[in-house]
């Protein structure tokens, strides 16, 4: 009741903010990727022009609410500049402060961290922190372990994405809404529902007779029951020209084919999207993996930074937690334009 | 597979007004694409059957069961949800959990809001302030609370008390203190998930149109005015759906109470979930999986009830 609720609302604003985001979504993986979308398409040039420059004025200019007239006005710049000014200063302070803390902790010795916190360097560096964690508290395999759950959740999460949203946008059987409407139901179910049942499935699966407990699969595969990316690739397909279709089936074009080689190559920006999140959130994963992993070898960062918090010496431990969080932010700044455009993505099929 | 597509009108979706394949033989149904519609479901199908569909049914199953991991399960009928609406502590971990959402949106709801409103008034670099106010979301959960319980240390030089004591407050206990302990959570909590909304509504914002703006100002509506009965009007169905939605999430908080304080001190941050994660996996107890399902179905229909009569009674608000 609630789920269907919540569905018709969410469709009647998607009707509205949809096509924008999605298209925004596109241009900002295709540029960041240095391509054009729909390069595949027949109609792919020019509409990529009109696309770039839609984009631009989105993200950058649009009048707002407040005018040229208003920004000529002394008394509205200054105010305007002003906030402006201490929100860049806050935005600082609080969004950038702590990781440039925590970065300088990384390279800081112990005794230091525990004294004089905010000092910069009384007495010296200790660049040994970083290799100390690296090596001897063997970061490096945690990490080697984050990166291969990332992967492969990102893989299972990619194969059961695309194919789903390909058979319930552009094949569509007869009994691809019951599969649908299944999908998203589950959406409306929190996630702490299935904790304790997938605990128990994931002990004793069916068909393979062995627990996948310390296997990676136990993480990889429940990745992949996600909602909301079968939702954003069915409704960015949904928004694919139905003729290149039709004409690749003229052309005799089988399903896989007509998957392979017209869907995909069409769909890319919402692949950077939904791989992006499918990445950052399997690193930032922990209490599935927590409950899943119990061999410390096999645990990701997150599971072993709070296991080992206790027994490491300060300006180490600090140091691990700058390692983990090096990786994200690095994609983060990177990818920058496919993370925001998702975010604001989110919320339109949220909204 | 190539003959019948081509004999359809183009644009027109078939499944629905396709009424002939009732009489179909295996090999026409093959032909017309219905196995390989099959194998391109079969992954959604598996992944969702097996790690989603079934474990939703097999939670309500279960919490009227006695499951233990040797046994088969027994029928207990009401027992686990008696076990759990009577354990003493359950009263205190609703009060922490409804303290939590209460906390979150006095801190997190107006903040998103105010900058994204700001940020959307920034005519170059809108894309700088988006990614610093971004930036805690990508860092991870558990190296941010991990961070913030250093930066919580009471000792007189820890990173907050050191700060504050710069302008003369404090020293804080912070996470030992029984009334500071819950805000300092959602002060972490609201710093990790600001960014996300602040974005949302950034985006909302910028998708209005102009001419709004500009009708607006020929009326001699002034920038405050504007914000206020253009801008404003135009997010409510945004606003109205993160406000639900930030409740949903905040009532199921874990990971804060967990590994900041462990429901700490003294029980003051002890939330639903830690209630439940300790009924199924805690050291001392651990192992009532019954429990842990009766009491976290009980709070899906919460939330469930609580989304229901959200949505009708704002359904007259939103006119998006």
């Amino acid at each position: 009741m609630t789920g269907q609720h919540q569905a018709r609302e969410g469709k009647s604003t998607m009707t509205v903010t949809n096509p924008t985001g999605r298209r925004d979504a596109g241009l900002a993986a295709a540029s960041a990727w240095g391509q054009t979308p729909g390069g595949a398409g027949p109609a792919g040039s020019p509409k990529a022009v009109r696309l770039r420059k839609r984009r631009k004025s989105n993200f950058e200019g649009g009048r707002g609410y407040v005018s040229e007239k208003d920004w000529r006005t002394p008394r509205v710049r200054f105010t305007m500049r002003t906030l402006h000014t201490v929100l860049l200063a806050l935005l600082l302070v609080v969004g950038v402060g702590p990781m440039l803390l925590l970065a300088k902790f990384a390279i800081t010795p112990t005794q230091d961290i525990i004294r004089t916190p905010l000092a910069i360097f009384p007495h010296g560096v200790a660049l040994s922190n970083i290799s100390i964690a690296w090596n001897e508290v063997q970061i490096r395999l945690y990490f080697m372990n984050t990166i291969w759950l990332a992967i492969g959740s990102w893989f299972v999460q990619m194969v059961v994405a695309t194919t789903g949203g390909y058979v319930l946008s552009v094949l569509r059987p007869a009994w691809g809404k019951i599969v649908n409407g299944l999908v998203i139901a589950t959406l409306f179910v929190p996630s702490v529902v299935l904790l304790v049942p997938l605990y128990l499935t994931v002990l004793n699966p069916p068909v393979i007779g062995t627990s996948l407990i310390n296997n990676f699969l136990a993480v990889w595969l429940p990745a992949g029951a996600s909602a909301f990316n079968v939702v954003l690739m069915t409704r960015f397909f949904d928004g694919l020209p139905r003729e290149v279709f039709e004409a690749a089936k003229v052309d005799g074009a089988s399903s896989f084919r007509l998957f392979w080689s017209v869907v995909l190559p069409m769909s890319k920006p919402i692949l950077g999207v939904v791989s992006v999140f499918a990445l950052i959130t399997s690193w930032k994963d922990f209490l599935w993996p927590m409950l899943v992993l119990k061999d410390p070898t096999k645990q990701p960062l997150s599971v072993r930074l709070p296991a080992i918090a206790s027994q490491t010496d300060l300006g180490v431990f600090l140091a691990a937690l700058a390692i983990s969080t090096l990786i994200p932010v690095i994609f983060f700044i990177a990818f920058q334009r496919l993370f925001l455009s998702g975010a604001g993505l989110g919320g339109a099929v949220k909204g | 597979m190539s003959a019948p597509g081509a004999l359809r009108p183009t644009g027109n979706h078939q499944p629905g007004t396709d009424r002939r394949p009732r009489r179909r033989s295996l090999a026409t149904w093959v032909q017309r694409g219905g196995l390989s519609s099959v194998l391109f479901a079969l992954p959604v199908l598996i992944i969702f059957g097996v790690f989603s569909w079934w474990p939703i049914v097999r939670s309500i199953v279960m919490s009227f069961q006695k499951t233990n991991l040797i046994g088969t399960p027994t029928w207990v009928g009401w027992k686990n949800f008696e076990f759990v609406l009577t354990d003493p502590d359950l009263p205190k971990a609703i009060l922490n959990t409804l303290y939590f959402a209460l906390l979150a949106l006095v801190f997190g709801y107006p903040l998103p809001l105010v900058t994204a409103v700001l940020i959307s008034s920034v005519r170059r670099r809108k894309g700088l302030y988006s990614v610093l106010a971004y930036l805690p979301v990508v860092v991870p959960p558990v190296v941010a609370v991990l961070l913030w319980k250093f930066f919580y240390d009471g000792a007189p030089d820890g990173v907050f008390n050191t700060i504050l004591g710069y302008v003369g407050l404090g020293p804080y206990a912070w996470l030992s203190d029984q009334s500071l302990a819950m805000p300092s959570l959602v002060l972490e909590a609201t710093w990790a998930a600001a960014g996300g909304t602040v974005i949302i509504y950034l985006a909302a914002l910028l998708s209005v149109p102009d001419e709004l703006y500009d009708a607006a100002e020929v009326d001699g509506a002034g920038i405050w005015r504007r914000v206020w009965h253009v801008s404003m009007p135009q997010l409510r169905g945004v606003l109205l759906i993160t406000f639900i939605l930030q409740i949903i999430g905040t009532v199921q908080v874990f990971l804060e109470p967990y590994l900041f304080t462990g429901g700490g001190p003294a029980g003051a941050t002890l939330t639903v979930l830690l209630m439940i994660y300790d009924y199924a996996f805690g050291r001392s107890l651990g192992g009532n999986y019954g429990a842990a399902t009766a009491l976290s179905v009980l709070l899906a229909t919460f939330l469930a009830i609580l989304s229901l009569v959200y949505f009708k009674l704002t359904s007259g608000w939103s006119k998006s």
